[in-house]
């Protein structure tokens, strides 16, 4: 599969263009206390990539965020935007990017229209170009009827689409999105994507999203970085990231386990992993569909009842797995994002 | 970039959302006349400031100093609420100076509460509470921007130290009522303790309701001039104040 990422020119592009890489990152690192959210992570995104910040809750993507937005400094490292240093050139970086927060960032009491106005108008767009933007992008997320009620009347949807139109109000080189289909029903999640390939097909805008959602990342990205505590495990296009797993995944389900099985399967050629756990084994193997006579033969042989078999293609979540060990699990949500909040709290006393 | 672009966004902001909340401005506005018809004419049967000074026209230049207090106060720590609900960092990730934000955000509190205190002053006017002269009122208005800008940029300071919502309660017991009780805006300070006399005189609102005072034709007890310099000092060192909490905040 083609792991380089395409350069788009189609429509109109920022004024005036940035070299790629885009973004780089080098070592870049930020400690909460004892709390270390992002490890030594350098990274290099181009122009125009859909690009994928792919990791459990707490893992750092919002830190990166953050840092690349300009809005928490970094404690180590270096990182700059269209070629400027995110934290000495913040005004550069500030106008060339644009941002969609994970929590609501509206003002819930203006009206949709008076939200992108006031965007418009921070980011010092005259009055024409504020009413042309406002139309735009008002009718590229579906919300022109709504344009003049105010927000607080909006569903989560709706919210989220006005920010993501607001996101690009002033044309941004690029746009941040973090968990952008976060709590959103599947209906919604899968409009907001159409949207998200839009932008980037419309506008060239490279585009850095942050999820929890596998199918998020392999739906839309260009390429994905793995995060686990801060520290990028893989990076590569989401085709690739399924191939390194070696093949299918066959699963079967069984009354025991015959020692001997585990190692038969081993030595097959078409088989690159295996594990077993508590009458669950889960093969990996090239051509799956294939193999599974061998399993059945092998099972007989050995005595073996087998009460259920699949065979599917991996996904991310299974490359995440491999890669550490555990699954991706909403749980862990709470605790490293209490410990910053409750870090900076005491350090403001 | 040109900073009043800005300025004037946040400015409308406030404006903005002013005009659109009737409610909030009613219920805003019903605390102060509640406390100048009610305790004006309850107290008013019995207590006299002097032989002619009747309590309604001594607490009247009061009542414009409590409605300004309060109003710049709660639209100055609405950053709080902007910090809880998000729409904050939408403005700090923005590419304006922190300066702006504040100017724009205190420019237009300090109109929205002027609005408000405006409409009491009229009100008084026309009801004789105060008494007219053109020199007099000018010099109110003076007094009124003071005293509303100092406390929204000390609304502001103590939102951007504050983490969360659940302080402004401990502010309100705290700061706002204090100062308000310890103004002399419902009873002269004469006569006071001298430790209760010690807050009084530190208390900034103290100097800006006898300068009302005095600007209306009302009984004074400062120079007017010690009024503007003690409140013109605030005003500078609460904008100091804010501005410095004010950049260091983290959304």
């Amino acid at each position: 599969m083609n792991n380089t990422p395409t350069l788009l020119n189609s429509g109109p592009l920022p004024h005036e263009s940035c070299a790629s890489p885009i973004i780089v990152t080098q070592r870049l690192t930020k400690s909460f206390g004892d709390l270390v959210a992002l490890d030594e992570l350098s990274l290099e995104i181009a122009t125009g990539e859909l690009f994928g910040l792919l990791g459990p809750n707490g893992a750092g993507k919002t830190t990166l965020i953050s840092i690349l937005a300009t809005i928490l400094p970094a404690t180590l490292g270096k990182a700059s935007v269209c070629g400027y240093d995110v934290w000495h050139d913040q005004a550069a970086v500030r106008r060339s990017i644009g941002i969609v927060f994970q929590d609501p960032s509206l003002d819930d009491e203006l009206t949709g229209q008076e939200n992108l106005d006031f965007h418009g108008r921070l980011y010092g767009l005259d009055a024409r170009t504020r009413a042309v933007r406002i139309d735009e992008v008002l009718n590229l997320v579906d919300l022109q009827d709504r344009r003049r009620d105010l927000v607080k009347t909006y569903s989560g949807g709706m919210r989220r689409r006005l920010e993501i139109a607001r996101g690009l109000m002033h044309r941004p080189k690029v746009l941040f999105l973090d968990e952008p289909t976060l709590g959103l029903d599947p209906q919604t999640r899968r409009k907001i994507w159409n949207y998200i390939r839009g932008l980037k097909e419309s506008y060239g805008t490279t585009i850095i999203l942050t999820t929890h959602y596998m199918d998020e990342a392999d739906q839309l990205c260009s390429r994905v970085a793995i995060i686990d505590h801060g520290k990028i495990v893989a990076m590569e296009s989401p085709a690739n990231l399924k191939a390194s797993l070696g093949g299918d995944l066959v699963e079967l389900e069984t009354s025991e386990i015959h020692p001997e099985f585990g190692e038969t399967m081993r030595n097959s050629d078409q088989v690159t992993h295996v594990s077993a756990q508590d009458g669950h084994v889960v093969l990996t193997v090239t051509n799956g569909e294939s193999f599974i006579p061998r399993v059945f033969e092998t099972a007989q042989s050995l005595g073996m009842e087998i009460s259920s078999v699949s065979v599917r293609k991996p996904n991310l979540e299974d490359v995440f797995i491999k890669l550490t060990g555990r699954e991706i699990r909403e749980e862990t949500v709470a605790e490293p994002k209490e410990r910053i909040r409750l870090y900076m709290w005491r350090r403001r006393k | 970039m040109n900073a009043w672009p800005a300025i004037y966004t946040l400015w409308l902001r406030e404006v903005k959302r002013f005009i659109r909340n009737r409610s909030r401005l009613i219920g805003s506005m019903a605390l102060p006349v509640l406390f100048l018809v009610v305790l004006g004419s309850g107290f008013g049967g019995f207590f006299r400031y002097r032989n002619d000074v009747s309590y309604i026209e001594f607490i009247g230049p009061g009542i414009i100093g409590m409605t300004l207090l309060f109003s710049s106060m709660f639209g100055g720590m609405n950053v709080l609420w902007d910090k809880q609900f998000g729409f904050l960092k939408e403005i700090l990730v923005a590419p304006v100076g922190r300066m702006a934000i504040m100017t724009g955000k205190t420019a237009g509190t300090v109109t929205t509460s002027m609005v408000r205190a405006l409409v009491l002053l009229v009100a008084m006017l026309a009801g004789g509470v105060v008494k007219f002269h053109v020199a007099g009122l000018l010099l109110t208005l003076v007094f009124m921007c003071l005293i509303s800008a100092a406390f929204v940029s000390l609304g502001i300071a103590l939102a951007s130290w504050m983490t969360d919502i659940h302080g402004f309660q401990l502010i309100m017991n705290f700061v706002i009522m204090p100062v308000f009780f310890l103004s002399g805006a419902l009873f002269p300070l004469e006569n006071l303790p001298w430790w209760l006399n010690i807050l009084t005189l530190i208390n900034p609102l103290t100097y800006g309701v006898d300068g009302i005072r005095f600007a209306l034709g009302g009984p004074y007890r400062f120079h007017p001039l010690l009024d503007l310099a003690i409140l013109s000092g605030f005003w500078f060192i609460t904008t100091l104040v804010g501005a410095f909490m004010f950049r260091r905040m983290y959304a």
